[in-house]
């Protein structure tokens, strides 16, 4: 160890700097950005969902030419919606692929956000440095929430291009809101999944098994949810025969309700309305409501009013997981 | 002591029923170095958590420079340079950007923080591995870089948390010897945690012995052994050829002796504290008893004995048992 001259260069006068907690809270998001684009880990899911991205676009242009010429579908003219939702079975669309790569990608990025670092004995490192707590989590939600972000507008935008350089077609500024709004609501989405790993990062020690917590509650909600949700509505509901339409109409409605706790459900509804102009109710329709409406599109902003419940409710379920995830890490006691 | 520059008051830590920390009351001056010592699960750590109000004390107070560590943790932080026991970097980044990283999150400026950073680098003997991963430190070099970590912020107070663990003895030297240095040249006020005596004994003004959640007793370590070891300040080692049985049918007689207080027999080893050198009368007892006596070793107590005293009783007793209490007692009334 040399003299200690290097220290005591200029430390006479306390150079004052202002260590205000916003400028902390950039270097944290800096520092996490750059961590996350340098791991594998966001390699890998890139080109996963790069991958996915490239073979549903490949099977819609296939499939562009007969799906546009369909003069019953009220939104042939949307050739870039088309782009998006067009498929001949062969593969699912990319908004659909989207339901659960989404929860994947969330999950990825934020299931050993705290825990890790408690176990590098990191954090208690960063604890001593003049952060804020919630600063810490918010940034490791902000930085990979920015990085899925930019990851979906760009592949959005990339889809237009190819749209645009293969077909030629002029796109329709309602078709951007359209495609843009999607791309929004695919990053709260994922948000709604990336704020839970980060919950679960909080609460479980050991990073395997917020993972696995985390991929519980994805499969549960994939697989399970609707499974066990028909049969206790089938075990519970009277027999279809002695219905009226109305009651069954009510019952139905309950049914899909109660699927919408799934974040899963709230996603494909909402894409489906966004890219599906035509569609006009989520739920079941009665026969005095379909009367004398003309099977056309939606324009963006009713379309926009249907979906306007499923996005408050993932916003507000991202919120629940935020809040939840920071009374447990305020108390928290750190040690190594 | 008017204005210390760590004071705690009446702190106290709860774990359920466990009391990591009772009723710890505590001054540290400025510019001093305070060595705190105590086995292990003695509360050490939670105390330094505590004052860096990185968890809540059960009741009490820690103020660090004027503050309350627990409800203006930030300012405390600003303040105070904290190295923990365990310490962990981040892998995938080298040395430097480590530094530099910290530095940032101080408010410092990316320029001077990166000039900071290599010329504590060099500081601490860590020059040519700046641009290294830290995953390819040793545990050592770690060490290094924790403490140029805890003085890239400039702090007046550094808190370190067993910071000679697994350094090699010469490096534990040169690491003291810079934190001697740094006190003196920058006022800096240090308190250290350790359980390695003879490593505090080399650089702290003042050490406090921590067992059981409380400060058994304070003070230099001059002092600590002078009112410690009043009564059997002296301590014979008596090695002999053959292993005496545990218990050894001659043990009661020796502690007839005059002036003998205590007796320890580990095979071939006999240790006796007594009050007065009484060595030639044990010598002579040892001879009459026909045993070869190989070699006769006397001793005055130091820090090992102390430390030995203190924390053997309270492993081996609770803290509850009169017993010990009534010897604290009797010490601190003295003191």
């Amino acid at each position: 160890m040399k003299s200690l001259a290097v220290f005591s260069k200029g430390t006479s006068i306390k150079s004052k700097h202002s260590a205000d907690p916003s400028n902390a809270f950039r270097v944290v998001v800096g520092k996490e950005v750059a961590d996350h684009i340098r791991s594998w880990r966001l390699i890998l899911l890139l080109a996963l969902l790069v991958l996915t991205f490239l073979g549903a676009l490949y099977v819609s242009l296939s499939n562009i030419r007969s799906a546009v010429s369909n003069t019953q579908d009220p939104d042939s003219t949307f050739l870039y919606l088309k782009l998006l939702t067009t498929t001949d079975g062969t593969m699912p669309p990319f908004h659909v692929f989207l339901n659960f790569l989404g929860p994947l990608l969330g999950i990825a990025l934020g299931f050993d956000a705290i825990n890790s670092e408690q176990n590098n004995g990191t954090l208690i490192r960063l604890m001593a440095q003049p952060v804020y707590r919630d600063n810490l989590i918010l940034a490791k939600f902000v930085s990979a929430l920015m990085l899925v972000g930019t990851l979906f507008f760009t592949l959005v935008l990339l889809m237009i291009g190819a749209g645009l350089c293969i077909t030629g077609v002029w796109i329709e500024p309602v078709e951007v809101l359209r495609i843009f709004t999607f791309a929004i609501l695919t990053v709260v989405y994922v948000g709604f999944w990336l704020s839970l790993s980060v919950l679960f990062s909080i609460a479980f020690k050991q990073t395997a098994t917020s993972a696995l917590a985390a991929i519980g509650v994805w499969l549960f909600f994939t697989v399970f949810y609707q499974i066990v949700v028909n049969l206790v509505v089938g075990a519970l509901v009277p027999r279809q025969a002695i219905l009226t339409e109305t009651d069954l109409a009510g019952y139905n409605e309950m049914l899909l309700n109660i699927l919408r706790l799934a974040p899963s459900q709230l996603f494909s509804d909402a894409t489906t309305t966004l890219l599906m102009p035509s569609v006009r109710s989520l739920g079941p329709m009665t026969m005095e409501q379909m009367a004398g409406a003309i099977p056309s599109p939606l324009p963006f902003t009713e379309s926009l009013m249907v979906v306007w419940p499923q996005l408050s409710g993932l916003i507000a379920a991202t919120f629940l997981c935020f809040a939840y995830s920071y009374y447990l890490f305020m108390r928290k006691e750190i040690r190594s | 002591m008017e204005n210390p520059v760590i004071d705690l008051k009446g702190l106290t830590k709860c774990y359920g029923s466990l009391k990591a920390v009772d009723d710890l009351n505590l001054k540290i001056e400025k510019g001093e170095i305070f060595g705190l010592l105590g086995p292990n699960g003695a509360g050490k750590t939670t105390t330094i958590l505590m004052m860096l109000g990185l968890t809540e004390p059960t009741s009490g107070k820690a103020l660090v420079c004027g503050i309350d560590a627990t409800t203006h943790p930030i300012l405390v932080k600003r303040k105070v340079g904290y190295m923990p026991d365990s310490i962990g970097f981040y892998e995938s980044m080298t040395a430097l950007e480590n530094l530099v990283y910290t530095g940032k999150l101080n408010g410092i400026p990316g320029n001077e923080a990166h000039q900071r950073a290599l010329d504590l680098m060099d500081l601490v003997g860590l020059g040519d591995s700046a641009h290294k991963r830290t995953s390819v430190f040793s545990r050592g070099m770690k060490q290094r870089l924790g403490l140029a970590e805890v003085l890239i912020k400039r702090p007046e107070v550094i808190i370190l948390d067993e910071p000679t663990l697994g350094i090699d003895p010469a490096g534990v030297k040169e690491f003291l010897g810079l934190i001697r240095e740094l006190r003196r040249e920058q006022g800096l006020t240090v308190l250290l945690s350790s359980h390695h005596l003879h490593q505090v004994q080399m650089v702290c003004d003042r050490v406090g012995i921590f067992a059981a959640g409380k400060m058994q007793m304070e003070g230099n370590i001059h002092k600590l052994s002078q009112t410690l070891f009043a009564e059997d300040s002296y301590s014979v080692s008596i090695t002999v050829r053959e292993p005496l049985p545990a218990l050894w049918e001659h043990s009661d007689e020796l502690r007839e002796i005059r002036d003998v207080r205590e007796l320890r027999i580990t095979e071939n080893l006999v240790q006796i504290a007594c009050t007065s050198d009484v060595t030639p009368d044990i010598v002579r007892f040892f001879v009459a008893k026909g045993l070869d006596v190989m070699g006769v070793h006397k001793r005055e107590f130091g820090l090992d004995e102390i430390y030995q005293k203190y924390f053997d009783n309270n492993l081996i007793e609770n803290n509850t048992d009169e017993k010990s209490r009534s010897i604290f007692k009797r010490y601190l009334n003295k003191k």
